[in-house]
């Protein structure tokens, strides 16, 4: 009788926890000179070509035939750029009180775009977004704090602050037949905007608090009117958005200010004019005709936050020759173990080979992630310091939305790379992945963005394709109450940052979870 | 050299890849193209969309499957080690990359003939109902009006020259996904740039240097009056991008080692 040992090795076993297997991938990657290499050309690219970039980009003002340094955006309470001009006809308020007003009519003209050359060609009618109405402003300082409650030209009755606040009212356009009467209140710091058909029934638009307005405000008439925008595709891949005059009159009665300091006479000031090509003569500018009780106010411009001047994430264009870089190094970390059979060694040492991908995924991106976090914090406030030597004020935005751009951009580079790793799994042929991987992610939005695609079918693949994670590059948000032209082609997304960068990851996920499938299922 | 390029078809034909490659190169093509015929809309006269051009649209998309046939045809016999036995029978190296060049275009441009004639038809049949119709001065695409011809001859020959361009940067890269990455950033990068680049000056010049935005311009049917290059021209700057890319190929071909 035998007692068969089975054969012990005298080695002691290594230890095959994740940690070790995130070890191997390390070193695979630290190890090969040409990925190592890819990854920070990548970062490169994205810093130089950010600044090749700015540097290409410049903007010139004129003061009559003399050039002159453009002058900064108007800053809103938060911080933002806003466009501030309106008519204004306003009194000093000191402490609490209120105005009433009845918007009796509201008209206007608008330039339409030229049927013969040099002709003008103007019709008459109010833009959507045309506002007259009442407000109080903390000065007549151009983006001071204000409250108004207004009606528009086809969005009903309002109540806007600061710019970016909008509260709807109710709908419907001012008549003879059916006016508007409108009141603001102050107390303290909380102003409240009420409407009422017949100025005996109230109701409440809304609230809004100016905090640290002082005791001294401008109370008052005013009327505006954005421009009329019409966008022209470029020929040679852009478009350009053009703006157009237009103006709003809008009748007033039944002015009744309480408070204060109120009960004096009227200023008025046409806030944010701007002169013609003289230096002297105001351009479009605005006008109050006034007999005994009513007030016929003409405005032209807007009160609103900036979306057009262009926004600080141009500044990481070169992120898009980083993506192409990052999808081949990341298909090669894997599609190389095949071409080297390398790949029989990695199972035979851990045999569990859905971790074994996991962790070259959690690598790739990694690395990807902090080159790319690395390149974005260099390339966007060197470029934006460019742009702004060449005349050229990027928007502004809170530093939370700014650091959501630069890691954004980052986090986009590494989950492409996951993705990226996923499809050199699944196809273990090196073209193919890196053809799928850019035609998912690059080729949507080159459709979406540079081709004569119209907006509905461009927004439709900026959701459902890969391409919809560039979203989390969109510092300026659109304003449903601001005239724009919000489209890809202009920064625009049609999924919110986080959720079009959930349908990257999405996509990521499921590329990994098939890779894994086959990984597990296939013969290597 | 007769006997190089059957040798390089006959590498070709012995694969399911490249079959199934091209017949989906032709159905991306005429998809895209059919997809922007339904989508695009004309509501008035002088809506001022290129009809020909929207037509063709899905040339745009076809690109990458040439470039797809044609970069691992090259580089799959570095990686499988193939290219010592090509070399070992076809030593003369100007011959074989010149043999293998003719016959990915010749296959490029087959089946590039039948995605641009796809494409036309499906853009003579739905472009009306999008409003490209006589009253708003479209008449329906036809291979008998010169400029759309022009532009369809045109699109098949662009679809040659990427053949062209991808052998030659696969040949100068030798590496798959490298390669791919290089002929995909230099066809799709360009139109992104143009695109984010403020100043008017520097969005002529890229376009006029981008091999696609360039290139394309042979499908233009209504402005090619203001378009930095004419159609022939613009042809050519892709021409010449995929002569740099064979030449430098071929310059490596020769002194490297294989």
């Amino acid at each position: 009788m035998s007692t068969v040992t089975p054969y012990r090795s005298d080695l002691r076993a290594g230890r095959d926890g994740f940690a070790q297997l995130l070890r191997a991938e390390w070193t695979k990657f630290r190890t090969v000179r040409g990925w190592v290499a890819g990854i920070v050309a990548a970062a490169l690219l994205i810093v130089g070509l950010g600044l090749l970039f700015s540097s290409g980009s410049h903007s010139s003002c004129m003061k009559g035939p003399v050039e002159v340094p453009c002058p900064a955006p108007v800053l809103g309470p938060g911080g933002e750029a806003v466009s501030d001009r309106f008519y204004f006809v306003h009194q000093p308020l000191d402490g609490d009180g209120s105005i009433t007003v009845r918007v009796n009519s509201m008209t206007g003209q608008i330039r339409k775009p030229d049927v013969t050359a040099g002709v003008r060609n103007v019709v008459t009618g109010v833009v959507p977004w045309a506002k007259a109405g009442i407000m109080i402003k903390e000065s007549t300082e151009q983006g001071a704090p204000y409250a108004a409650v207004m009606v528009t030209g086809s969005h009903g009755v309002r109540m806007q602050h600061n710019f970016t606040e909008d509260v709807a009212g109710r709908p419907g356009g001012v008549s003879a037949q059916s006016p508007r009467w409108l009141r603001l209140t102050r107390t303290g710091d909380t102003i409240t905007g009420e409407e009422s058909p017949d100025g005996r029934q109230w109701t409440r638009v809304g609230t809004a608090r100016l905090d640290g307005l002082p005791a001294q405000v401008r109370i008052g008439l005013f009327a505006a009117s954005p421009g009329d925008i019409t966008v022209t595709a470029n020929t040679i891949g852009g478009y350009s958005a053009a703006s157009r005059f237009t103006e709003a009159t809008a009748v007033m009665d039944e002015v009744g200010l309480r408070g204060e300091g109120t009960g004096g006479t009227w200023r008025i000031d046409d806030i944010g004019v701007t002169t013609g090509l003289d230096g002297v003569t105001p351009h479009h500018p605005g006008r109050l005709e006034r007999s005994g009780g009513t007030f016929a106010i003409t405005g032209v411009g807007d009160i609103a936050p900036l979306t057009e001047l262009g926004s600080i994430e141009r500044t990481l264009t070169g992120a898009m020759v980083g993506l192409i870089i990052v999808i081949v190094v990341a298909v090669l970390f894997v599609t190389a173990e095949y071409r080297r059979q390398l790949i029989r060694t990695t199972l035979l040492a851990s045999p569990r080979r859905g971790r074994v991908l996991v962790a070259k995924a959690v690598v790739i991106g990694t690395v990807t992630f902090v080159a790319g976090l690395a390149a974005n914090a260099v390339a966007l406030p060197i470029g934006r310091q460019i742009l702004r030597g060449n005349n050229i004020y990027p928007l502004p935005v809170s530093t939370l939305t700014e650091l959501r751009v630069v890691a954004g951009v980052a986090a986009l580079l590494a989950v492409a790379a996951v993705f990226a790793v996923a499809l050199g799994s699944l196809f273990r042929r090196s073209a193919m992945a890196v053809i799928v991987a850019i035609a998912a992610i690059l080729v949507p939005y080159v459709l979406a963005t540079a081709s004569v695609l119209p907006a509905s079918v461009s927004d439709w693949l900026l959701r459902v394709t890969p391409a919809a994670g560039f979203a989390i590059q969109q510092s300026i948000p659109a304003y449903p109450q601001v005239t724009s032209y919000y489209a890809p082609a202009s920064g625009f997304y049609p999924l919110a940052p986080w959720a079009g960068f959930a349908v990257l990851c999405g996509y990521a996920a499921l590329a990994l979870a098939l890779a894994v499938h086959r990984l597990r299922r296939n013969d290597v | 050299m007769r006997r190089e390029i059957h040798a390089e078809w006959t590498k070709l034909r012995t694969v399911a890849g490249p079959g199934w490659l091209l017949a989906g190169m032709v159905v991306l093509t005429v998809a895209l193209s059919a997809v922007a015929a339904t989508t695009v809309t004309c509501g008035s006269a002088g809506c001022g969309h290129d009809a020909t051009r929207l037509g063709l649209m899905g040339v745009q998309l076809g690109q990458a499957m040439v470039a797809l046939l044609a970069v691992p045809a090259v580089c799959g016999e570095y990686s499988t080690g193939l290219i010592h036995t090509s070399l070992t029978a076809m030593p003369r190296r100007t011959t074989l990359l010149a043999a293998k060049a003719s016959v990915l275009t010749a296959m490029a441009l087959a089946a590039g003939t039948v995605a641009v004639l796809g494409s036309v038809l499906a853009g003579r049949l739905l472009l009306p109902g999008s409003g490209f119709t006589a009253e708003h001065g479209y008449a329906p695409l036809s291979l008998t009006d010169g400029p759309t011809l022009r532009a369809a001859v045109g699109s098949v020959l662009y679809l040659g020259l990427i053949a062209l361009l991808s052998v030659g940067v696969a040949t100068a890269v030798r590496d798959s996904a490298a390669a791919t990455g290089v002929v995909l950033g230099l066809l799709y990068l360009f139109p992104i740039s143009i695109r984010m680049i403020a100043d008017e000056e520097t969005q002529r010049f890229l376009w006029m240097i981008s091999p696609t935005n360039a290139g394309l311009a042979v499908q233009a049917t209504t402005d090619s009056a203001i378009l930095p290059l004419g159609p022939w021209a613009g042809l050519g700057v892709l021409a010449a991008w995929a002569a740099a890319a064979l030449l430098t190929g071929w310059v490596l071909l020769r002194q490297r080692d294989a």
